[in-house]
């Protein structure tokens, strides 16, 4: 295999590990004020990602990185290209992260209450955008021979990168549902599991809409694999989840998200970002990418590292195995005053 | 503003934002890590309450730090598509390895150290702060290793067909000569940084603690706080000085514009700061050290230092006339020199300042003393700002220094920016930014202040490590 190709695969993999992983944690997010129904509820909620959300957002620094290394000219029009949703991405993610380390800073409830309306609104957003994005990668944007991005913030919002949006939004909610049921117990888990039976129903006809018309746009008999894969999967977990099976269900859903990816990559293949302008130049795998030399030195620092990552990274998921109820939540922070 | 101006702003404001919350993480990750080691060693319960105490503060400032840097890894390819196109090849790999190395290690650990107090064994517990502080180590190797490309481009070769740099030795980006010192100075400016955030603390909190054993549990912090402090700041000074002498070899004009040196002089004097004009082409009164430049430019006090005028002739003649339009001045190849002499100062006194606290601190403490008086006070609040300044005004002069190039010798910044950027969409994004950095400051300082005023409290009795109990769980968010 060409290192190029190594390469799109690579990437398509670190969004993998991004979306099947920061996907249940907003889908925790957006679900905050469904689920819970006081404040020890809803640290139930924030608690059952607190160890683990940040090293999940990762996926997303590294496949940012990884494309400015080994596709500069992806990066270079994706970024500046998608400029508005991506300021709008970037401020989600920097209210949402800040939320969950101070939220539990302060007993009051009006600053708790502000912290969970940025949990929530940085939770949606980027659910929403990341499906429009790719949605757009896919369906592909005007990019003039120079390889620039020519169209405008309202070139991105087409019905079909909008259903994009509502798909990654209900899968991400359903995910977030499953892995609630997985890791809490009590009142949350049956809330959970019940939402989440519904859930799967309402993703899966968005998701199979979605990805027929992704197929009968751009599809090839590998991304027809995966998409069929993908939906099984799908059918799968709302039956575990029907029957109570949570770890099975949660899988179902990881399974869904994996291989819908990997299928929107397989459909996208060899292009990274196809131009719809006449006259215009798509960017490919080839004519996106960095040097042989530099991508064969990324090759052996990913091959070294990459498993090491999912080694500690799954050691984490390991040690908080144990789920989570309301009381496992101590008392809130006390009030600090001057002595 | 055009939009090169708007995403220039936009860039210092991010970064210079960003970087006031890296120095601490790096320098508390490090001390908070030593804390533990020592708990675990002694099994002394005041290493115990200091490290839960500035471990918390550590959780504040990093979070900040976490988010922040996020702008910064997406704002190359927003702001700046064209560099991104340029460099890529080159500098796109000490990032990504960055992430893959950095990122994970310290996200992943930090997490197991925060919610890990009761399911991790002490060791292994301790094992991850340490972890963490590696993380910040790569992080920081591998974003100078990219910045120093930028300064003094080594290991690639310009490739007319793709018309962008293209890296031929990866090694020599990693080991770059001015990396290899610049690394150094940094880390240790982090240290020196994160040392003082906990001197400041320290000091305020013995000068009000009731109790002995209240002042048992500040008096060694504030003693290690300061030693490190100091010997930190020796290191910088002396990673500063070879760094000052590589940046003359690799970038003659940074070191002319420090002075505002127009004519090449040998030797050179050094002014303490000087009045004149602003751009300091007439001076009126200086105060100055005579060949105290030359040593700093060339190791000998008599030595040649090349003066402005002459290396614009010099770089217009390397380089051409008009390598892109007016983001220097007065004239071409020049950076702002008002700005590069007087960041230049500011660094190196605020630098030396925290030093002079660190020495007083020692002294003031010295055989269990307690300092009295309004000064002591002062330097409490004042000291934990004199590195952080330090580190901010040194990254102004090194980045403002270099320009007008984004890559020395090969791009400008001019030529560095998207193509497609409207002004309309530089405006929403730097307004919005600043708006949002703006609301966290306010909101991040007075929780800080919440946290710090609460002091290294007294534990609650020791929790076992995981026995299969259902307890609640020693930390939540």
């Amino acid at each position: 295999m060409e290192l190029t190709t190594v390469w799109f695969v690579l990437i398509a993999v670190l969004w993998i590990g991004y979306f099947t992983l920061e996907g249940f944690d907003f889908g925790v997010g957006l679900l905050l004020p469904v689920l819970a129904r006081d404040d020890t509820e809803r640290r139930v909620m924030i608690n059952t990602i607190g160890p683990v959300w940040d090293g999940n957002e990762v996926w997303l620094l590294v496949a940012g990185g990884a494309t400015f290394a080994a596709f500069p000219e992806w990066y270079a029009t994706l970024f500046s290209g998608f400029y508005l949703p991506l300021l709008l991405i970037l401020i989600a993610l920097i209210v949402r992260g800040l939320a969950f380390e101070y939220r539990a800073k302060r007993p009051d409830a009006r600053w708790r209450a502000r912290w969970d309306v940025a949990i929530i609104l940085g939770s949606l957003v980027p659910s929403v955008l990341w499906g429009v994005a790719f949605a757009n990668i896919l369906r592909g944007v005007p990019i003039d021979a120079d390889l620039e991005y020519a169209g405008g913030f309202f070139d991105l919002l087409n019905p079909y990168a909008l259903l994009g949006g509502l798909t990654t939004l209900a899968l991400f909610l359903t995910h977030g549902a499953l892995f609630l049921a997985l890791k809490t117990d009590g009142e949350i888990r049956h809330r959970a599991r019940n939402l989440a039976v519904p859930a799967v129903a309402v993703t899966a006809v968005l998701a199979v809409v979605f990805l027929a018309w992704t197929q009968q746009q751009t599809g090839t008999t590998g991304s027809a694999v995966a998409f069929v894969v993908a939906a099984l999967a799908i059918v799968g977990a709302g039956l575990a989840a029907r029957a109570g099976r949570e770890g099975w269900a949660f899988l179902g859903t990881f399974v869904t998200i994996a291989l819908a990816v990997a299928g929107l990559f397989l459909a996208l293949f060899p292009d990274v970002m196809p131009s719809t302008l006449a006259g215009g130049a798509s960017l490919t795998t080839t004519n996106a990418a960095a040097t042989a030399y530099t991508l064969r030195i990324m090759t052996v620092t990913a091959v070294i590292f990459t498993p090491l990552v999912l080694v500690y990274q799954g050691w984490t998921y390991w040690v908080f195995r144990k789920r989570i109820a309301t009381h496992h939540i101590p008392a809130p922070a006390e009030s600090a005053s001057v002595r | 503003m055009d939009p090169t101006d708007i995403a220039r702003w936009q860039f210092a404001i991010t970064t210079v934002y960003h970087f006031l919350f890296v120095p601490i993480t790096i320098g508390l990750s490090a001390i908070i890590a030593g804390y533990e080691i020592t708990w675990l060693r002694t099994r002394d319960e005041r290493w115990l309450r200091l490290t839960k105490f500035f471990g918390k503060l550590f959780l504040i400032n990093f979070a900040i730090g976490v988010v922040t840097g996020i702008v910064q890894e997406f704002q190359f390819g927003m702001n700046w598509s064209d560099y991104s196109r340029f460099v890529g090849d080159v500098f796109g790999a000490p990032l990504a390895v960055e992430g893959l190395l950095a990122f994970f290690l310290e996200s992943t650990f930090l997490g197991l150290w925060i919610f890990g107090w009761d399911r991790l064994s002490p060791r292994l517990h301790a094992a991850c702060i340490v972890l963490v502080h590696v993380g910040t180590l790569f992080s920081a190797y591998f974003i100078l290793a990219a910045n120093s490309w930028m300064q003094h481009p080594v290991g690639y070769a310009f490739n007319p067909d793709t018309g962008r740099a293209e890296m031929n030795d990866f090694a020599a980006v990693l080991f770059n000569k001015v990396q290899l010192v610049t690394f150094p100075h940094v880390v240790l400016s982090a240290y020196m940084t994160g040392a003082a955030f906990v001197v400041g603390i320290a000091l305020w909190h013995l000068r009000r603690a009731r109790g002995e054993e209240d002042r048992a549990v500040y008096r060694p912090a504030l003693r290690t706080g300061a030693w490190i402090v100091l010997v930190a700041a020796l290191g910088v000074f002396v990673s500063g000085d070879v760094q000052g002498k590589i940046m003359t070899e690799v970038q003659p004009m940074k070191m002319a514009a420090a002075e505002g040196l127009y004519e090449t002089e040998e030797p050179a004097d050094f002014s303490v700061f000087q009045l004149g004009t602003l751009d300091g082409e007439e001076e009126t009164f200086a105060v100055k050290i005579p060949g105290l430049l030359s040593f700093l430019a060339t190791g000998t006090p008599g030595g040649e230092v090349e003066g402005i005028d002459d290396l614009r002739a010099k770089y217009q003649e390397t380089y051409g006339t008009d390598p892109g339009a007016a983001y220097y001045s007065p004239g071409d190849y020049t950076p702002v020199i008002p700005l590069t002499y007087w960041t230049f100062r500011l660094m190196m006194g605020l630098g030396v300042a925290g030093a002079v606290v660190a020495v007083w601190v020692l002294w003031a403490t010295r055989r269990g003393r307690t300092p009295q008086g309004r000064a002591m006070l002062t330097a409490a609040i004042a000291v934990p700002f004199l590195p952080l300044l330090a580190n901010s005004f040194g990254w102004i002069f090194t980045e403002m220094g270099r320009q007008p190039w984004a890559v020395f010798g090969l791009m400008t910044t001019e030529h560095s920016v998207s193509p497609g950027l409207t002004t309309t969409e530089a405006w929403i994004s730097l307004l919005s930014l600043t708006a949002v950095y703006g609301v966290l400051a306010v909101v991040e300082v007075r929780l800080l202040l919440t946290w710090i005023r609460k002091g290294a409290e007294e534990l609650p009795p020791a929790v076992p490590t995981d026995t299969g109990e259902d307890r609640p769980l020693a930390f939540a968010y």
